[in-house]
């Protein structure tokens, strides 16, 4: 029996951005604010789990070609790299860097590495959710 | 007085989220259910806001629109299983 979903994927189509902006301003906000990797992590995975239910998982696959489990290895490569940087620097490992920065356009901005490990810790959290939620989904 | 007028808000939605308690318990299809985890998510996110104005603080912002997507995603994925039987198909214009 084929069904209609026009209403469901009409808003997900809309609701989707609104749920990565989020995602990407808590990631952000992380060091000030509430936020962070983790719970930016789970809602982008928590936007792509929209995709799915509103589509098929072949159709995500075809929007999204990603390798869920080398999202993982690119995260811990993130997170081991700035942990490994410090030690170039004479530093112990995990010292991180901060420095403040005057770009173009944000203005005065603090630039640190952390924000870096925590890219890392996002990469982790989307893969892992996203292969466990692929793995159960498939299985028959 | 402020104060007051927030914990008397408060102390209505709680009166009304037992009410929904009440249909999720006892409501006799699992669609009733459904609906009423819905309303209470939202009576939560009308919860949340009051709180944060008692207290002050603008820390639970997010929580607010955090706590509104999840109620949306969730209810979605459980109208879909009850609607289909399966959260995701695998090819939706396959025999599968």
């Amino acid at each position: 029996m084929k069904t209609n979903d026009i209403i469901l994927q009409t808003v997900t189509k809309f609701t989707l951005f609104v749920i990565i902006l989020f995602s990407i301003h808590l990631f952000f906000a992380g060091h000030y604010y509430p936020g962070g990797g983790f719970i930016g992590g789970l809602m982008t995975s928590g936007a792509i789990v929209l995709l799915l239910l509103a589509f098929d998982i072949k159709t995500v696959k075809m929007i999204l070609p990603v390798d869920y489990l080398k999202v993982v290895a690119v995260g811990l490569l993130f997170a081991i790299g700035t942990g490994a940087g410090a030690l170039f620097f004479d530093k112990p490992f995990l010292t991180h860097a901060y420095t403040y920065a005057y770009l173009p356009l944000l203005g005065k901005t603090s630039l640190h590495t952390a924000v870096l490990f925590d890219t890392g810790v996002f990469l982790v959290v989307i893969g892992v959710t996203m292969t466990i939620i692929q793995t159960i989904g498939e299985s028959e | 007085m402020f104060d007051a007028v927030l914990w008397i808000s408060v102390t209505f939605i709680s009166l009304a989220m037992i009410g929904l308690i009440y249909r999720v318990i006892k409501g006799p299809t699992v669609a009733d259910r459904v609906v009423a985890l819905d309303a209470i998510g939202i009576s939560l996110v009308s919860v949340v806001a009051l709180v944060s104005i008692v207290l002050e603080t603008s820390a639970f912002l997010d929580i607010i629109l955090l706590i509104g997507i999840l109620a949306f995603i969730g209810t979605v994925a459980f109208s879909k299983f009850l609607e289909k039987g399966v959260i995701m198909e695998y090819d939706r214009n396959g025999d599968r």
